[in-house]
């Protein structure tokens, strides 16, 4: 539920705060919600906040998912 | 865009959706809820209707946060901007819900209320120490995704000492509200066994919320589960989610299984985000009661400021009365909000009822199944009328 | 004594029709301007304008803030107005320019819209030959708003109209939508976004004049300002009482533009452009159409995006990125970023 985007974590500022990119936006946002995150993770940005990571295997476990779904009824 | 445009895929959607046309049973009706706001914008405006069986219906629910706050609770903020000459400040979607009399905060604004819009509650703490000899009240709205931020940013007032700020809490949460439509079912009924002429109003499935997901976990909504037999997928926030998550919901079907099942696996933990939990835990306390616009009143349904925080809590500093709005007569947004009614079959749709004129909650924010039948898909009603301008 | 532009700030004298007033005119704006129907000082400018049809055009600017990435808000009521006549399909010639002054706007930042209007009516080669000053109390204006009006003529031959699309026509697009409107949004102190988007501000005179010359049977030409390409649509569409039908996969957005639409929950269909038209054609022509504004440097990323059908609604539909479909509707009020 509600409007959140994942975004790539490309610095750390002090005071619980980092600076994300996404598609070449960037925007200071708070990561008080987590209890670490490094340069390079993905998290996913609602209202100015980091809500949770983004989990890069699990996300390529669920493409591979949906190639597999879609690849069998082709071949149907 | 990464994390984005692949789960949009016009190619995997295809695919896809012929899975769901190769294992929906043709036998079947199947009447699926996406209870989220986000979720019945993104079907909306992909199109995602286009792609499934005609015996597969979407039903849109409640968890719109502009939806479902009380239009008395929206009047008692137009008054406070008013009489109080606070800077009130809110999310974009806020400023044009209808209180008493069709009065939005920007029509407030225009009268020369200081109105001002923010994306994060942030900004509006910002707003604070820019004017310390003005109060500032920010108008917080939304579920678990929402409310931790409106925690943090109330600690953070705390630790500067920033006594100008204070918080209008309009927090609402996801399981009384599942409970509250589950309940309303007739949940007798065997919900597996109907012919393809289903009976209004019924849910046989829930597509789950994806970013309260991230907050809450899915413990929360193992009780949709064993106490009212029907499953629940936790779908992720993009269209090829909503897919995989509706043919993990068939399949759970076909197979007389219930069980809550989590396809938003890239954000979503089991355990949700502790931390965020625990700073809610701080801050806030359960009401015992919330009136829902659409839904009633409702019990454990939202959440209040904790005492030991009243200097920030806008409810304490000011008088903020108790305001009886009653619904516009023709409404029937509570029937659209449990499944009962389509947008389309509502009297004023589309005429008295339009995003410019809202008559009542499902109209109101772009996310409500009204305002976004309206905006997205009103083409498919031959009769739909024609838009006046 | 001249102005003093560096510290200097406007004032209500010079507004008062004396002295003061024509130091600054002299100084500031016939200075930037210079052309023979300013140096004839008189109080309208004496024309010669080719025969055929007149076209004529207003528009008023008002945006904050003044200055954003790409542009200000002098080029935009340069290039604005000139862009309102060639959709016309007229050649603009003349332009006017109003200002009205706040008193204590700095007269360093007037200077520099001013010459900025000065550099796009000359880049574009359309002179602003008159014009007015007045200036208002502190509190009462936005700092400057300014009105520009245009004229022009049509060629021979070039009807353009919004009633005039058929169904069977195409729609093309001569490039990425969204940029201006994002670009000032970013500024906008509450919502703090880096963005890497700055304004399209651009005159599309020459476009337009390369478009006609090739295709003279085009049939409507319209700039996409506020509320962007769908409410053009749908303008078009019930003037002409026909429908349409989008591809969203053929609709070029650059990626940021994308993204901080994302970020707000913005739709950038519905998102101001200044540099961007939208040109419907019959079929025949579409291919000779595109080939032209892809040859010319504000038509690069020009595209095909979809036609016009019948439709007794007027509904304009797209095929989503997804193989979907929606509606592409009017705009309601002004477009809020949404939080979920």
């Amino acid at each position: 539920m509600c409007l959140a985007i994942p975004a790539q974590i490309i610095e750390i500022i002090e005071e619980e705060h980092a600076v994300v990119d996404m598609g070449g936006v960037r925007k200071t946002i708070s990561t008080a919600l987590l209890d670490e995150v490094a340069v390079g993770d993905y998290v996913i940005i609602h209202v100015g906040y980091a809500l949770n990571r983004l989990d890069p295997e699990e996300a390529a476990e669920t493409l591979r998912l949906f190639a597999e779904l879609a690849a069998a009824t082709d071949a149907v | 865009m990464k994390y984005l445009d692949e789960f949009r895929d016009g190619r995997l959607a295809q695919g896809l959706a012929a899975r769901i046309h190769q294992e929906a049973d043709p036998a079947r009706a199947y009447a699926l809820m996406e209870f989220c706001g986000g979720h019945t914008h993104a079907i909306y405006r992909y199109g995602i209707e286009d792609l499934l069986p005609a015996n597969l219906r979407l039903i849109h629910g409640p968890g719109c946060p502009v939806c479902v706050l009380p239009s008395g609770r929206l009047q008692a903020a137009i008054e406070l901007v008013e009489r109080e000459r606070v800077i009130l400040c809110g999310y974009g979607d806020l400023l044009r819900v209808p209180g008493a009399q069709g009065d939005t905060l920007l029509k407030a604004k225009a009268r020369g209320a200081d109105v001002r819009m923010v994306y994060s509650v942030d900004d509006a703490l910002a707003v604070a120490r820019a004017s310390p000899e003005q109060s500032v009240v920010f108008f917080a709205i939304g579920f678990e995704t929402t409310t931790p931020p409106t925690a943090v940013a109330l600690l953070q007032a705390r630790r500067e000492k920033l006594d100008n700020f204070s918080i209008y809490c309009n927090h609402v949460l996801t399981p009384p509200a599942l409970r509250a439509l589950l309940a309303a079912q007739d949940t007798n009924s065997p919900p597996f066994q109907r012919g393809v002429a289903q009976s209004a109003g019924v849910i046989d499935g829930f597509i789950g919320p994806a970013h309260v997901s991230t907050i809450i976990g899915s413990q929360p909504y193992e009780f949709v589960a064993t106490e009212y037999h029907r499953p629940l997928v936790i779908a992720g926030f993009e269209p090829l989610d909503v897919l995989q998550s509706i043919l993990m919901l068939i399949r759970q079907i076909n197979a007389g299984e219930t069980r809550v099942e989590n396809e938003y696996t890239r954000a979503v933990q089991p355990e949700g985000n502790r931390k965020a939990q625990w700073l809610m835990a701080e801050v806030f306390t359960q009401r015992s009661s919330f009136a829902w616009r659409g839904l009633g009143e409702l019990p454990d349904s939202a959440l209040a400021i904790r005492p030991e925080f009243a200097a920030w809590d806008a409810e304490r500093r000011f008088t903020i009365p108790k305001i009886p709005v009653t619904d516009h007569k023709a409404c029937v947004c509570a029937e659209v909000l449990r499944g009962v009614k389509r947008p389309e079959e509502c009297k004023v749709f589309a005429t008295a009822c339009t995003p410019d004129h809202p008559l009542g909650s499902c109209m109101v924010s772009a996310e409500g199944a009204c305002a976004a039948h309206y905006h997205y898909g009103r083409f498919r009603q031959a009769s739909s009328p024609c838009p006046s301008m | 004594m001249p102005l003093d532009v560096k510290h200097g700030v406007v004032e209500m004298s010079h507004g008062g029709g004396g002295r003061a007033m024509t130091q600054l005119i002299e100084e500031l704006f016939l200075t930037a301007f210079d052309n023979e129907w300013l140096r004839a000082q008189d109080d309208g400018a004496h024309l010669t304008v080719p025969p055929g049809r007149l076209a004529m055009a207003t528009d008023s600017h008002v945006v904050s803030p003044l200055f954003f990435p790409g542009g200000d808000i002098g080029c935009l009521s340069v290039h604005g107005t000139i862009n309102d006549v060639a959709m016309t399909g007229a050649r603009p010639l003349y332009l006017t320019a109003t200002f009205i002054l706040e008193e204590g706007f700095p007269l360093a930042e007037l200077q520099q819209i001013v010459e900025s209007m000065a550099r796009a009516a000359h880049q574009a080669g359309v002179p602003i030959v008159t014009g007015d000053t007045k200036v208002v109390e502190r509190g009462k204006g936005d700092g400057v708003f300014i009105t520009t009006t245009g004229i022009g003529v049509i060629p021979d031959g070039v009807d353009i109209s919004a009633s005039r699309a058929q169904p069977g026509d195409i729609l093309l697009l001569n490039g990425a939508l969204g940029d201006h409107g994002m670009a000032v949004l970013a500024q906008r102190e509450h919502l703090s976004f880096d963005a890497p988007i700055a304004s399209d501000t651009a005159a599309l005179h020459t476009l337009t004049a390369a478009m006609t010359a090739a295709v003279p049977g085009l049939h409507c030409l319209r700039d996409l300002t506020r509320g962007g390409l769908g409410s053009a649509v749908n303008e078009i569409a019930h003037q002409s009482r026909v429908g349409m039908r989008l591809r969203e996969a053929a609709i070029p957005v650059h990626e940021p533009v994308r993204a901080l639409c994302e970020f707000l929950g913005l739709d950038p269909l519905y998102v101001a452009n200044e540099g961007k038209l939208l040109a419907i054609c019959p079929a025949e022509f579409a291919e000779t159409l595109l080939t032209v504004m892809q040859a010319h440097p504000l038509g690069r990323e020009a595209a095909i995006i979809g036609e016009v059908v019948a439709d007794p609604h007027y509904f304009v539909e797209m095929e989503t990125v997804f193989g979907g479909r929606r509606l592409v509707d009017w705009l309601s009020g002004e477009q809020l970023p949404r939080i979920c």
